[in-house]
């Protein structure tokens, strides 16, 4: 099948976001659909008809055999730490015959015919779908150019397909015959695509499922890895912004009169609402911009402050906002019920502070664009780039790299677009960092988010009824421009509205609450994590109302769901619970179906005083369905849960006269190792399809958290993070 | 001009003297391998070994490690120390995106240096200045008392 | 005709040369002094045009705004004699007759001469005029009576001139001056009665002053700066540092930066010369003796922590400074003053800017860290590096976020 041209593809990212509006709420549901184009296209284009090609038009969407041997897996999912690419290379080489040493992995350049992502319906990395997204098309691309391989053989050979096979790197004859991969893909490559592809099944898994080295990690231990922020490009020169203090601000005028003389320093370039210094280093820059004298008009966010969002977000969840999900009949529920209970749990706005800052290398010329830039979204990055340069999107190559930590923070490409209107106003290529301060201070933020729970309860403390309000910013209105005409953001409501526990006349409004003082983006977790925080929490308010146990109590409320049982009394057994702590101490455990996967985790915490606590245990039972790689799983639990745990103690971002308070690490604080507990893992062997897990973690953790704290002081709190109540850990 | 002694060689920069030590091994010598992460050593991804002690280059000047013994990322394995941390690092798995990893075996390396056996207490009191987003510390403790182990 | 026009031309021209050279050097002089007397400090408000006025003292009895002092004729002080300027700085006595309160430090300003004042005026006249009106002064009775000034005054103003000690050395002398007079050091340095007037027998042995302790600077080698070599203490008044010795933190901070770093070499010589020699006074806090660096007892392990997470990367286990000298913890009086006075404004406001060199800035951890942490935090410094068992308490750290922060 000849590969699609791209030009043929012009697909922009509104009208492919906009069409697929419902697809990409598909996405955000996934865990409970099926994938919606059963093959991709994708799968299709991984044509081994072009095994061989080395060139970039022509190379095969997923697997490229050399005459070496070396087989290249294209990956369409970036490394950003959650060990994917390693996951998919594993999934190739299964099917493909070949050892993990035998592969190179190769970030895929934008391309949405063939990388789009079938369950987000575009091309990204994110939502915890790698795993779930690649499965099938990867593993049917190395079954396909395997078949390819055996059959070149079988031709050389003149013998039957049937009785050759593959295995490691080679293909072996009846007769003893013998040959590698590199002798046989010449002829391989012009033969035609296999019509059936069967794929393994898991009892003939001789990779999938054992635990693998990264493929990655070598070189960052030895500092050899390079980051966006490493890169050199010659005739390269560093660039850094300030940023007007206040969103939606601009800039009114600048004095660069003294930043001019700062050594090392080339250009000073004026944005709409930045300044960019151009400089040998990125010292210089940051001399130079504090050099500036900048006259900002601030906007008129500039009489924003916390309180007042935390003020009208309160308000916000006792309106009505539009119905996200309706069963049975919530008024005649609380007009039987015996009792009802209500409580409002507030989530802080966050910031992703990955611990490499901002930074995207970009050179833009008459004739083309390039950029070197770790991205989770690199159709977006060549979309905005094509934008701003006029170019048109086949002139912009995108040379995807390493990320140093993402956590949703590289799903926006505002700083691919600042940096590429830096790049068109010079004639070199310049690499865009910013400060820490500006990270910091221009983050895309986790938006503050209010839950008003009510439940219809009967003579037990059962829930008869269930109301759920969720009041917030919409991150999916802010990223794909609005939202359906439901008016429902089905991020926002996801788990809220497909909760694990059987709860009849269930009805959960969404309440639109913009503050529109800061832009607001994905963070790791998304939805689930503040739909489960709320949720969590107020299920063990009610077990603990009813004087159940909190584990029997969300048994009894999960009939249905064999899964969520299991990991549910997998903890319980792990972790001892029941067994009688002395006082001052407690359990808490939080559980919920995320991401495709199952996950419960515990806390068990000692309060030293009325307000500081020590972590003694924690503990995650996890059925992520089959797993590629054990290692891979057991670490991204592990540090999503602490990234989660960080988040739940002390971050929040705070806003004054429109500006975010937190610049560095020393405002905005993070778990460090003395902090942070280990985390055991205990994994459900399962055959399930494979579900996400790199957000898993963070998504449960908060209200295992609050609950031990109930469980231990009997103090109840329902805003996070734990250290605005004068909480700390020792 | 500044002499810096950087991994036993001798390299001549010339910087502002209060450039930190951070820039210059990054932008003018292409050293890499040491990150950038806040400027103010609170997350610890900057960190070398100076005359054999942890410190983040982002707040040194240029000027005061002049002619002093300056170690980084890309020489750690020189020392066996260096070697067997790194070593550690791939054999529990601990990195993830792997941005603060550098700093992370930096000062794992100094610790190990000065204390072949560190319990939880010393491992901590060491290794707390150095920031992990993707919070894999559970796996450098581990990492860390293999190292001693052997 | 011609030529007398050109010869009077010719010295009408180096007339007002001359004169203009003599205006400026007048101005040069009385910017110098004006930066010795550290004005801009006390009548600027952070991020507000310099002299302009605004800035509150908080006194015991009530707050208290510094005028504008800029030569705008309606806000300022542009329409002031030269007899009325000589007069507030001298008498502290103002314009329409009223008495200053003595935050104002006019009864150190009395030792300048007429001469001396009337230079800092010409300076100030040179500015740009700024509008900006004074805020009124939130006093309550009966502190709010200015007339009792008057006998304020009477106990305590002695509006004497510098006398010269012909016993002494030029140097000395001129340190005395600088001491007491412009750089008004006792203002703060010194203890006040219950008159808020500075005790002249316990001059220069310390004073708390909006939660900051300004440390004894008397010739005392325990509890002032008489252990200091002369040169360190000179480089200090300087850089604002010296390492095992002193940190210039908070208010002092902002003394070297606007007024101790722009004198001459010669002039902190004498400061310093002068300081070594003024009677000792043996109380405040004492410099701590060389500490094992161990602390005493087991059971601040959140301290420990703390300091290990924050601390320890630029200040080290050591306190030894080997990250950074700025960063020397031992032998400062700052990690043995039991009621950790510096130590906390230190951790809750950080120390220095953004133009600060990167090597001598802290930033602030009071929002990061809530009392009982930056208690626990303070007792292991304190322990450590002082040697001192001293409890801080959450309640002093509760009261220290209160109190001036700069």
């Amino acid at each position: 099948m000849p590969m699609q041209k791209e030009s043929t593809l012009d697909i922009s990212r509104r009208r492919l976001l906009q069409g697929g509006s419902t697809a990409l709420t598909g996405l955000i549901l996934s865990s409970w659909l099926p994938p919606l184009v059963s093959k991709s296209v994708a799968a299709e284009a991984a044509t081994a008809g072009r095994l061989g090609d080395q060139s970039i038009d022509g190379f095969g969407a997923f697997v490229r055999v050399g005459h070496d041997s070396r087989v290249t897996v294209i990956s369409p999912k970036i490394e950003m730490g959650q060990g994917m690419q390693t996951g998919i290379a594993m999934m190739v080489a299964e099917e493909l015959e070949v050892g993990l040493e035998h592969v190179t992995i190769q970030e895929a350049p934008p391309n949405t015919a063939l990388y789009a992502d079938t369950l987000m319906q575009f091309q990204a990395t994110g939502g915890s779908t790698s795993t779930r997204y690649t499965w099938e098309p990867l593993r049917r691309a190395g079954a396909t150019a395997r078949i390819l391989l055996v059959q070149a053989a079988a031709l050389r050979w003149r013998v039957a397909p049937s009785l050759c096979r593959a295995e490691n790197g080679r293909v072996l004859g009846p007769n003893g015959q013998n040959a590698s991969y590199g002798e046989l893909v010449g002829v391989a490559a012009t033969l035609p695509l296999p019509t059936e592809v069967p794929l393994k099944t898991p009892e003939q898994f001789k990779l999938l499922g054992t635990p693998a080295r990264r493929l990655d990690t070598p070189s960052k231990v030895n500092g050899k890895a390079r980051f966006t922020i490493d890169l050199q490009i010659p005739g390269m020169l560093v660039a850094s912004t300030v940023t007007c203090p206040v969103y939606g601000g601009r800039l009114r005028s600048v004095d660069d009169q003294q930043a001019r003389k700062i050594l090392g320093v080339r250009d000073i370039v004026r944005l709409e609402n930045a300044v960019a210094v151009t400089a040998s280093n990125f010292w210089a820059c940051q001399q130079a911009l504090k050099a500036l004298r900048i006259e900002w008009d601030l906007g008129a966010n500039v009489s924003i402050d916390s309180a007042q969002l935390d003020e009208a977000l309160i308000e916000a969840s006792s309106r009505s906002g539009v119905i996200a999900k309706r069963e049975g009949d919530i008024e005649q529920a609380r007009q039987q019920s015996a009792s009802q209970f209500e409580a409002v749990y507030e989530q802080a706005m966050l910031s992703h502070s990955p611990l490499e800052p901002i930074s995207c290398v970009a050179h833009v010329r008459p004739d083309g664009c390039d950029l070197w830039v770790g991205t989770q979204v690199p159709v977006f990055a060549q979309q905005t780039a094509a934008r701003i340069t006029g170019l048109p999107e086949n002139k912009i190559q995108v040379h995807n790299q390493l990320i140093g930590g993402a956590f949703g923070r590289r799903l926006d490409f505002d700083f691919i677009t600042q940096a590429v209107a830096i790049a068109r106003q010079v004639d070199y290529p310049i690499k865009l960092i910013w400060s820490r301060e500006e990270d910091m201070t221009h983050d895309l933020y986790r938006p503050l988010y209010a839950d008003r729970l009510n439940a219809a309860l009967d003579q037990q403390g059962r829930p008869i009824g269930w109301e759920h309000r969720i009041a917030g910013a919409s991150v999916l209105a802010r990223y794909i421009g609005s939202l359906p005409s439901s008016g429902v953001d089905a991020d926002a409501v996801e788990v809220a509205v497909e909760p694990i526990y059987h709860l009849p006349n269930l009805q959960v409004r969404y309440i639109r609450e913009e503050p529109g003082v800061v832009p607001v983006s994905w963070w790791r977790g998304v939805g689930p994590l503040r739909s489960t925080y709320a949720l969590e929490c107020f299920i063990d308010e009610l077990a603990h109302n009813a004087k159940a146990d909190p584990v029997t109590y969300r048994l009894s409320l999960m009939e249905r769901q064999p899964r969520a049982q299991a990991v549910l009394r997998l903890l319980a057994e792990k972790t001892g619970w029941g067994q009688p702590l002395p006082a001052g101490q407690g359990r808490g455990i939080a559980v919920s179906a995320v991401f495709g996967s199952y996950v419960a985790t515990m806390v068990e915490l000692e309060m030293q005083g009325e307000t500081a606590f020590r972590i003694k245990r924690l503990v995650s039972a996890v059925d992520c369905g089959l797993v590629i790689n054990p290692t891979s799983v057991t670490a991204q639990i592990e540090g999503g849960t602490l990234f989660g745990l960080s988040a739940s103690l002390f971050n929040e971002i705070l806003i004054k006269n429109g500006q975010v308070q937190q610049t560095n690490f020393h405002s905005y604080r993070q778990l460090r190792i003395s902090e942070a507990p280990p985390v055991e893992v205990h994994l459900i062997s399962s055959l399930e399809t494979p579900g996400g897990i790199g957000e898993a973690g963070t998504a449960l953790i908060g209200p295992a958290l609050v609950n031990a704290l109930f469980a231990a002081s009997g103090k109840r709190i329902r805003r996070l993070p734990l250290s605005r109540m004068g909480y700390y850990p020792v | 001009m500044q002499t810096l002694m950087i991994n036993g060689q001798s390299r001549q920069v010339d910087v502002p003297e209060d450039m930190p030590l951070l820039w210059v091994l990054r932008d003018v010598l292409d050293m890499t391998g040491t990150k950038y992460g806040c400027g103010i050593a609170q997350c610890g991804v900057c960190t070398v070994h100076l005359d054999g002690q942890p410190i983040r280059s982002c707040v040194i000047p240029v000027a005061a490690v002049a002619g002093r013994q300056i170690t980084t990322i890309e020489a750690i394995d020189e020392t066996a120390v260096g070697q067997a941390v790194q070593r550690a690092w791939l054999e529990h798995e601990v990195v993830q995106c792997g941005y603060c990893q550098s700093g992370q075996i930096m000062a794992a390396t100094a610790l190990l240096q000065n204390n072949p056996m560190p319990d939880d207490q010393a491992i901590d009191t060491a290794m707390a200045g150095n920031l992990c987003r993707c919070a894999t510390y559970t796996r450098i403790r581990t990492a860390i008392k293999s190292v001693a182990r052997s | 005709m011609k030529l007398t026009n050109i010869l009077l031309a010719f010295f009408t021209g180096t007339l007002v040369a001359h004169s203009a050279q003599a205006q400026e050097d007048l101005i040069r002089q009385g910017e110098y002094l004006a930066r010795a007397a550290d004005c801009v400090a006390c009548h600027t408000v952070p991020g507000g045009k310099a002299f302009a006025g605004g800035v509150e003292f908080k006194l015991p009895f009530g707050s208290l705004f510094s005028p504008n002092i800029t030569p705008d004729k309606e806000t300022g002080i542009g329409n002031w004699t030269d007899d009325e300027f000589v007069s507030a700085l001298q008498k502290g006595v103002g314009r329409d007759g009223k008495h200053y309160y003595p935050a104002f430090p006019y009864t150190s300003y009395s030792k300048m001469s007429r001469d001396e004042i009337l230079t800092i005026k010409a300076y100030l006249g040179s500015l740009e005029p700024v509008q900006q009106a004074a805020r009124e002064n939130d006093i309550g009775f009966p502190f709010n009576q200015r007339w009792g000034m008057f006998f304020w005054n009477l106990l305590f103003h002695d509006d004497e001139q510098f006398q010269v000690d012909n016993q002494r050395s030029t140097e000395w002398n001129r340190g005395k001056y600088l001491v007491e007079g412009p750089g008004h050091c006792g203002e703060c340095h010194s203890p006040r009665n219950l008159f808020q007037a500075v005790s002249s027998d316990r001059s220069l042995a310390g004073n708390l002053i909006q939660g900051w302790n300004a440390y004894n600077i008397s010739s005392d080698p325990v509890h002032g700066i008489g252990a200091w070599p002369t040169e360190v203490l000179a480089d200090y008044l300087k850089e604002g540092m010296a390492p095992g010795w002193g940190v210039a933190g908070g208010p002092m901070a902002e003394v070297v930066e606007h007024s101790l770093r722009h004198m001459t070499d010669a002039d902190r010589q004498a400061i310093a010369v002068y300081l070594k020699n003024t009677p000792a006074r043996s109380e405040g806090v004492a410099r701590p003796a060389p500490t094992t660096m161990t602390e005493k007892g087991d059971d601040n392990a959140l301290g420990r922590k703390l300091f290990a997470d924050a601390c320890a990367s630029c200040h080290r286990w050591d306190g030894s400074g080997n990250q950074s000298l700025a960063a020397t913890l031992i032998g400062l009086k700052t990690v043995n003053d039991p009621a950790a006075s510096n130590l906390l404004g230190m951790l809750l406001s950080g120390h220095g800017s953004r133009d600060t060199p990167v090597d001598r800035r802290m930033p602030s951890f009071g929002t990061l860290y809530n009392d009982q942490e930056l208690a626990a935090l303070s007792r292991l410094i304190l322990s450590r590096f002082g040697n001192n068992e001293a409890h801080v308490s959450e309640q002093a750290v509760a009261k220290r976020r209160t109190e001036s922060l700069h």
